[in-house]
């Protein structure tokens, strides 16, 4: 009995917290717009009975789905928001594993204190943060400054409303869910290893190749999914710093729920959107289970 | 012609493989291995011996270039070791934690060293092969290290420093997880293979018992220091300190004041007891404090009292049940208790002495060695 109810804990979560509003979704999905309150149809009708919930099915349609397939808006702004999502998570990973590596290889006393700086930004707001970039990168901002007063450039570079300042921003928001499963690996990683290497004739380099890559790889693997997945879908970062011609899925989806009111097609959008995602989710969840395995 | 007995220490002509020239190494303000100047010859069998936290372990790293000395110099063949890198020393090691690549086979965890020389494929093949034979790993070779016991782990771990045929071996304590058996079959096949192609081995145990029976020569290990590098027939039989002797095999210590004339000691040892007999070769000043050292084995044990240089009598303590042996343990009037040890040639039935008899210990005037610290 006890562990039924330990194992149903975790299920009614998903239930309430995903499948609940995922279906809600959904619905609204094959629903049609309607200048009403709230703006779609059709609305369950509990008073008619039988025949209401009749109506209500039948009222349901894919219709939605496929304007999505008549405006190319649309799938190129999926496909431009994978795009951007995997070239911020190359970067990421370009930057954050020489930092989770610096800190696995840290003195041990060092490394609570730099754990504590990774995850130190989270203490502010996001929001804020994002704005503090918009002054960093825009025109006369800080970047700009300090380079003019410097002497490396004349001009001002444009940095702020373009794609670099989306990739800054993506990089610089999700660096800590691609440091620490990193660092977690690594740090796992036995030193002696790396001399059992060198004394069977490695150099540093062959020994960092054949040993810490191969074992960090389930670290770097999990860190990718964790920046990839959610970058696909953002939308404060590109409706911020990027400009007019950032074309990303978050925003389309932001236009369509708030200036279109078109919830339906917003909510068409959301659900192709989460089966786009479920490829990399269950590619992780695999991962995780691998890793599992091998330690098991 | 007799064979030439191995023994190049003795050779004042031969040049020794290894050589410590007063090296220390300190962390901190911690000394580790403390001013040691130590030489170990080619084809060697040199066991390293010692409590835990002695400094064996560092004394291995430094050779294989894991540490580097806090002063003073390692020569290998004659040339200083300090600027050659791990990779590039003919030197392999086991690692006391085996240091195993857990994302790899057994297999190719041996192969790892062949693959780096970059040897023929099937070069490869025979010599893992052979390895895996050597150390009854074949069932084992496609696991991976956490899919096989300690004890599997252990011998992979000694399968892949042995692969590359190195001129000089560490292995830091090879055999400590194998049962009994297996561990003297592997410590045969270990001289088997030193014999065959000539390798030096440089070996650390925590098992005295190994290391009389593998070594060449024993060097006693306390506090980063040397006490004693010898073979380890004179380390049993003339030990250098009350620790040697302690620390290897079984000993009775009696502490006295010595009165020497010429090479026989008398040693007053206790009130209103005549004083003990020892022959040696050191000497004493009058009264010095020294310390007879017996070893139980030599020790006698009988009913009637035997006549002879020193004669005790007491009571039986306590009797250690070996099988093949018996240890009595002899309280004397003066509360020391002296063990002696006997060969149980009859069934324990017919035990000659039992717990509370009154009995005779004894020994020869050769018997005991005479310590001066
Ligand atoms: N990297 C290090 N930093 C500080 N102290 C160290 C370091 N390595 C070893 N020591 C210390 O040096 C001493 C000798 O260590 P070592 O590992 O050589 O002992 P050992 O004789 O191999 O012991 P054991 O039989 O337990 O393996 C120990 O007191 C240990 O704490
Ligand atoms: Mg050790």
């Amino acid at each position: 009995m006890r562990r039924l109810i330990l194992i149903a804990i975790p299920y009614v979560w998903l239930l309430a917290l995903f499948l609940i509003p995922f279906f809600i979704v959904v619905k609204i999905s094959l629903s049609d717009v309607a200048l009403a309150r709230p703006p779609y149809m059709p609305q369950l009708d509990w008073s008619a009975g039988w025949e209401g919930i009749r109506n209500f099915f039948a009222a349901l349609d894919f219709e939605n789905f496929g304007f999505l397939t008549t405006d190319d808006l649309y799938w190129k702004a999926y496909l431009s928001s994978l795009q951007i999502a995997g070239i911020s998570t190359l970067l990421t990973l370009i930057v954050g594993f020489p930092i989770a590596y610096g800190m696995a290889r840290a003195p041990e006393h060092w490394r609570p204190t730099l754990m504590m700086l990774v995850i130190l930004p989270f203490w502010t707001s996001f929001l804020i943060r994002v704005y503090a970039w918009m002054g960093i990168l825009s025109q006369n901002g800080l970047l700009n400054g300090v380079l003019m007063s410097l002497g490396v450039i004349g001009e001002p570079l444009t940095i702020l409303n373009t794609d670099v300042a989306v990739y800054i921003g993506i990089v610089y928001t999700y660096l800590p869910f691609m440091i620490l499963p990193i660092y977690a690996a690594l740090e796992k990683l036995d030193s002696s290893l790396l001399e059992a290497a060198e004394d069977l004739g490695c150099s540093r380099l062959t020994a960092f190749w054949l040993i810490t890559v191969p074992l960090s790889k389930q670290g770097v693997i999990a860190g990718c999914f964790l920046v990839f997945i959610p970058a696909v879908g953002e939308f404060v970062i590109p409706s911020l710093l990027g400009g007019s011609e950032t074309l990303m899925i978050g925003k389309v989806l932001y236009e369509e729920f708030f200036s279109n009111r078109d919830w339906p097609v917003a909510s068409a959008v959301a659900v192709v959107l989460l089966l786009i995602l479920v490829i990399p989710i269950v590619l992780f969840q695999r991962n995780e289970q691998k890793q599992r395995e091998a330690e098991g | 012609m007799p064979q030439k007995i191995f023994a190049p220490w003795d050779d004042p002509d031969e040049t020794p493989l290894i050589r410590f020239q007063n090296v220390s190494k300190r962390f901190g303000d911690f000394t580790a291995i403390d001013a040691i100047d130590l030489e170990i010859y080619a084809r060697e069998f040199f066991a390293l011996l010692g409590p835990s936290g002695c400094g064996k372990t560092t004394l291995m790293r430094m050779l294989a270039g894991f540490e580097t000395p806090s002063s003073g110099k390692i020569f290998l063949s004659g040339q200083d070791i300090a600027p050659v890198p791990p990779n590039q020393r003919a030197v392999n090691m086991m690692f006391q934690s085996y240091a195993l690549f857990p994302h790899l086979s057994v297999w190719d965890n041996i192969a790892f060293g062949l693959r780096r020389e970059g040897r023929a494929r099937d070069e490869i093949d025979a010599r893992v092969g052979e390895m895996l034979k050597l150390t009854r790993l074949e069932k084992f070779a496609r696991r991976k290290p956490h899919q096989i016991s300690g004890g599997q782990r252990q011998r992979v771990a000694l399968a892949r420093s042995l692969a590359k045929a190195p001129k000089l071996l560490l292995l830091d304590e090879p055999l400590g997880a194998l049962d009994k058996k297996l561990r003297e079959e592997t410590q045969f096949e270990l001289m088997d293979i030193q014999e065959t192609t000539g390798t030096t081995f440089v070996i650390v145990t925590h098992d005295q018992e190994e290391a009389m029976t593998v070594a060449s020569r024993v060097a006693v290990m306390d506090e980063g220091r040397l006490i004693q590098v010898a073979t380890p027939d004179r380390i049993y039989e003339a030990p250098a300190s009350v620790y040697v002797a302690d620390f290897i095999g079984d000993v009775n210590i009696i502490e006295g004041k010595a009165h020497q004339t010429g090479d026989r000691v008398q040693v007053d040892w206790a009130e209103g007891q005549p004083a003990l007999a020892a022959k040696t070769t050191r000497d004493f000043s009058l009264e010095q404090t020294c310390y007879l050292a017996i070893r139980p084995e030599k020790v006698a044990i009988s009913a009637e009292k035997p006549s002879g240089a020193n004669v005790l009598s007491g009571e039986v303590l306590d009797i250690a049940y070996l099988g093949n042996l018996s240890t009595y343990h002899v309280k004397l009037p003066t509360g020391h208790v002296i063990k002696a040890q006997q060969a149980n040639t009859r069934r324990i039935a017919r035990r000659p002495f039992t717990w509370e008899d009154k009995v005779w210990v004894s020994w020869t005037e050769s018997a005991a060695v005479v310590l001066d610290r």
